[in-house]
Formats: C-alpha cells, sequence, structure tokens
C-alpha cells in the first residue's frame, strides 16, 4: 500500500513527464475540429433558447448564466449579513434601550448612538439617534451577536450600498427603522435626534 | 460612355456599402457570438431615447435593438471619434498617420476584382455584377492583401516604441510565412480551372462532377481548400494568428495607436476577414452559384439575383464560422507558428500542386 506521499511524488513525476502526441493529435485538424463542435454545439444551443425565451418557449431552461444584477437579482442565502436595520416595538419606536454595547463592540467604529430617558421605567433608554456608516461597517456582525434586545438585525438582503458620495453610504435612524425608505438621490439626515413620539407618526405616515 | 461611368461607381459604391457594414455588423457578432459561445449574454446596454413624445414608437424601436447590442458599434464609432489622437513624440507623424490608412485603403480596394454575381442584362446592355472585370484578377487581390502588410510594419516603425517594432516585424515574418503557402495553395486551382478570371473560375464551378458533386473548389481541390483557408485566417490577423496584435501580453504593432486610427486597424481586420471570406466562397464554395439548380430555371436576370443572394449567404456563412474559430482557438507560439507555415503548409501546398497536376493531365 503506496502512503500518500508515494501517491504525491507518482503524480507529481506524471505531471513533468511531457507526453509524445500520436500522429492524429499532431496533425492539428482533428483537435480543431473537435474543439469547434464543443463550442458550436454550445452556439446552437444557446441560440435556439435565446430565440424559444423570445416567444415564451423553454423559459425554466436558462441560455446563460449571466445574471442581469440590477435588473434580477440572485436570491441571497437568509444567513448572509446584508445591509442593516433596526427592530421596531408595536407602536414603531426602535427596540433599542440605548445600551452602547453595539457602539463598543463595533471594530471599525462605525455606529453612533445618542440615547434618550425613556417614559417607562422597565425600559429605561431609548435611541434618539442611531447613525451608521456603511463606508466604514466591516460586516462583521459583532453588533448583532452582542445586542440583547435583538434589536439590529443584518437581513435586509440588501448589499447595493454603492453611491456617488461618502454621505450616501450614511445610515440615519430613520432609514435604519425603515429600510428603503430614503431615496438615493437624498442626503441622509445625520444624527437626527427624534421623539418617541416622532417615531409612532413615522410608522404611522409608513 | 457616361453611363458606363455611372454603373461602375454605383457597383463600386455597393460593394464598399456592403463590405463596410458586414465590417461593422461584425463588431456585433463578435461580441454576441463569443457570448453565446461561452453561455453568457454579452452586449445589451447601448441604446439612447429621442425626448420629443411623438418619438415614442421610435424610442420602442431603440429600446429593443438596444437590448439586442445593436448600438453597441455605434457607440463604440463616438468613442473613437472623441478620443485623443496620440502620437508619439519619438515617432513619425506623416507615417503614423498614412499607416491605418494604407492597412485599410488596400484591403477595401482588393474587393474591386470580387464578382458578387452573374451578370445582369438590363435595358438592353450586359451588366459585369463586379467593379472591375479583370483577366488577372486573381493575382490582383493576392497582390492588393500582401500590400497591406505595409500598414502593419509602418506602424510599427513609424511608433517610436520597440514593442511596437517587434509587433511590426513579427507581422512581417508571419506575412511572410503565410504568403507563399497562400499563393502556392492557389496554383491548384488555378491548374484545375485553366484561368485566373475569378468570374470564369465561379462560372467552371458550374457544373456537376459525376452528374451529382457540384464542381466547387473544395470538392476537387479539399487539400488545397484547407491551405488556402488557414494561410488566409492568418491574413487576417486575429487569432489563433493574432501573433503581431495580441493587445494583452506581446505587445502588437498599433500599442501607440489612439482614437479612430485605432478603429481603423480594427475595421481593416474585420475586413479582411470580410475579404477572405469572399475568396474562399468564391475560389472554393462556387461563389454565386447555386447547386442543382438547373441553369434555366428562371429568367437569367432573377438567376443572377439569387446568385448575389448566394453568395452573400456564403460569405455570411464563413464570416460565422471563422469568428467560431476566432473564439475556439488559443494562439499559436512563435515557433509553432513558423513551423506551421514553413514546415507543414508549404510543403503540403507544393504536394498539392503535384497531385492536381498529375489527376489533370489523368482526367483529360
Amino acid at each position: 500500500m503506496a502512503t500518500l506521499s508515494d501517491q504525491l511524488l507518482h503524480r507529481i513525476r506524471e505531471a513533468h513527464r511531457r507526453r509524445t502526441l500520436s500522429w492524429w493529435e499532431r496533425i492539428y485538424l482533428p483537435a480543431i475540429a473537435q474543439g469547434l463542435w464543443v463550442t458550436s454545439v454550445h452556439f446552437w444551443r444557446n441560440l435556439f433558447l435565446h430565440l424559444a425565451h423570445r416567444v415564451g418557449l423553454f423559459r425554466r431552461i436558462p441560455a446563460a448564466v449571466t445574471v442581469q444584477y440590477p435588473d434580477e437579482q440572485r436570491p441571497t442565502a437568509p444567513r448572509l449579513r446584508t445591509r442593516h436595520r433596526l427592530m421596531q416595538r408595536e407602536d414603531g419606536t426602535p427596540r433599542c434601550v440605548g445600551c452602547m454595547l453595539c457602539e463598543t463592540v463595533c471594530p471599525a467604529k462605525c455606529i453612533y448612538i445618542v440615547p434618550g430617558e425613556h417614559p417607562d421605567p422597565s425600559v429605561e433608554k431609548y435611541a434618539r439617534s442611531f447613525d451608521l456608516d456603511l463606508g466604514k461597517c466591516v460586516y462583521c456582525g459583532y453588533c448583532v451577536e452582542v445586542c440583547p434586545e435583538d434589536a439590529i438585525r443584518m437581513d435586509t438582503q440588501r448589499h447595493d450600498i454603492a453611491a456617488f458620495s461618502r454621505d450616501g453610504m450614511w445610515l440615519d435612524i430613520i432609514e435604519l427603522l425603515h429600510p428603503g425608505s430614503r431615496k438615493h438621490t437624498d442626503p441622509p439626515k445625520k444624527f437626527i435626534q427624534l421623539e418617541l413620539e416622532d417615531f409612532r407618526r413615522l410608522k404611522q405616515s409608513g | 460612355m457616361w453611363i458606363d461611368l455611372v454603373i461602375k461607381f454605383a457597383l463600386a459604391g455597393i460593394v464598399l456599402f456592403a463590405v463596410l457594414n458586414l465590417a461593422g455588423i461584425q463588431t456585433w457578432v463578435e461580441r454576441k457570438q463569443s457570448a453565446v459561445m461561452q453561455d453568457r449574454v454579452g452586449a445589451n446596454r447601448a441604446y439612447f431615447t429621442l425626448p420629443w413624445w411623438w418619438a415614442a414608437p421610435i424610442n420602442w424601436l431603440l429600446r429593443k435593438i438596444g437590448g439586442l447590442g445593436l448600438l453597441h458599434p455605434l457607440a463604440d464609432v463616438i468613442k473613437l471619434l472623441t478620443k485623443e489622437d496620440f502620437v508619439p513624440a519619438s515617432g513619425s507623424r506623416l507615417l503614423h498617420w498614412l499607416a491605418p490608412w494604407i492597412s485599410v485603403f488596400f484591403a477595401l480596394v482588393a474587393f474591386a476584382a470580387i464578382p458578387f454575381g452573374d451578370s445582369l442584362h438590363l435595358f438592353g446592355r450586359t451588366i459585369e455584377l463586379q467593379v472591375a472585370h479583370l483577366d488577372a484578377a486573381l493575382l490582383y487581390v493576392l497582390a492588393l492583401a500582401s500590400i497591406g502588410i505595409y500598414g502593419v510594419i509602418l506602424a510599427g516603425l513609424a511608433s517610436g516604441n520597440n514593442l511596437a517594432t517587434l509587433g511590426g516585424l513579427r507581422a512581417a515574418s508571419q506575412m511572410f510565412a503565410y504568403e507563399i503557402a497562400l499563393g502556392v495553395s492557389l496554383i491548384g486551382v488555378i491548374l484545375w480551372y485553366g484561368t485566373l478570371d475569378l468570374q470564369e473560375i465561379i462560372r467552371r464551378q458550374g457544373d456537376l462532377l459525376g452528374g451529382w458533386l457540384p464542381a466547387w473548389g473544395v470538392c476537387v481541390q479539399p487539400l488545397g481548400c484547407v491551405i488556402f483557408m488557414t494561410a488566409a485566417l492568418a491574413e487576417t490577423k486575429r487569432i489563433p494568428f493574432d501573433l503581431p496584435e495580441g493587445e494583452p501580453e506581446i505587445i502588437g504593432y498599433f500599442v501607440e495607436y489612439s482614437g479612430m486610427k485605432f478603429g481603423l486597424f480594427f475595421l481593416t481586420d474585420f475586413v479582411e476577414t470580410v475579404l477572405v471570406a469572399a475568396l474562399t466562397t468564391v475560389l472554393f464554395f462556387g461563389g454565386w452559384q447555386i447547386p442543382w439548380l438547373a441553369p434555366g430555371a428562371f429568367s437569367p436576370n432573377v438567376m443572377a439575383l439569387l446568385g448575389v443572394g448566394a453568395f452573400t449567404l456564403k460569405v455570411c456563412v464563413f464570416l460565422w464560422l471563422f469568428m467560431a474559430i476566432r473564439w475556439t482557438l488559443p494562439r499559436f507560439r512563435y515557433d509553432q507558428l513558423m513551423r506551421l507555415g514553413w514546415k507543414i503548409l508549404f510543403p503540403l501546398s507544393l504536394a498539392n500542386i503535384g497531385a492536381t497536376g498529375v489527376l489533370r493531365v489523368l482526367v483529360r
């Protein structure tokens, strides 16, 4: 029984040995015909499928492996760490209690929280402002892991964070609570501080 | 007298229009065919719309065409025309400017001798569907195809760049190696049909051998056909024979070219591909002949027009084949290229002449 290293050595020696080509291989033409056969089969198959798709046939069989990204998006795995969102209570106020754990644990220091006092003594605090700079974020997911209230999650399945400026990658608390509410042309409301009433009104206005 | 001039100008215009369009559409074919071959989608993003409300149907059409990628050639041309036209300080200004024009000019002028149809009979006069009816048309085409290499060598020398010069030298040695095989492989065709007149060569391909096999060049000269197509592909300087160019790795002769002058070199490649496809059709695949169609099936003019269609179709098939070859094979190494040219194709073409001569005597 040959050991693993013997097998490896054998394979390396095999790879080094230059194989002499047979006469059939040396005259090139059959190999060229073979190659043309392979590419032509792909060509005619895909061409037929493209044409059939135009008239609505064989839609289940793809004609190309390309995903036309902005138009069609490949479904991502649910466990993929994507853009953050803040969870809401039933009345639309953030579930965050402003404990600052995520801001503390963040290795990129991209989270900025301003806590405020919550009227409910069992809640104690809430996040008046919660800002996250995606330009700095490293998507490590520590903020999600460390949160004791399950207030921040990375499950929006959004990864289109491209923007024309650094500001465009800034997520204010409104955008975090309602993902996709801000148009990409609008500037972010950096460090905006909201009262509990404002959060409720935001939820009602949709 | 004047009417003859007008007819010739019209013929030249038709040929030029067809050739330039075929060359232009090849940029689209190049993108799309390679994409479809490789399970991709290919260029499909370039389109523009008109801002007026009444242009809505046009915009709908433009979007559809853009979705097919047909507007990319237009975008390419706009890009090439607006790019900076740069001439290196150490280069020769005049020759640098002259080289692409020489390339494209001789590639285009060679089409004058290609017959694309039988003669038309209109208003009592016979119009040969060939811009210039030359007795030695084959020699003319080969000569012009060879002159085109001057543009490439000049481009390499006039750039004042060592890498470009080396590219030009590679082009020269490659052309040299394949030009000979190209010419010698055609001697078999000349022997068989006994003429240098391309129109006459096509006419003699109209017979049927043994009652069923068309007397096409490919049937009587199969070896010559393979050698010719190989050597002719080398003439077009495209993969697998793109040693002179090799944009990404081994720098080619047009490294110092930008803008439309670069575009002209690119156009030359495509025009030469069309030329090679047309030559292959004329010499080996019956030109405008439609096999198994009885000569008197329709009136002569209809037959001539059908022939033009058949010629175009055959050329398009060869353009497809050359494109498929270009996207299938990798580039030859320099020594492989020389070996193939000098040691394989050249002796084979000589043997082809001998075999053809013997066969010709026996068949007679």
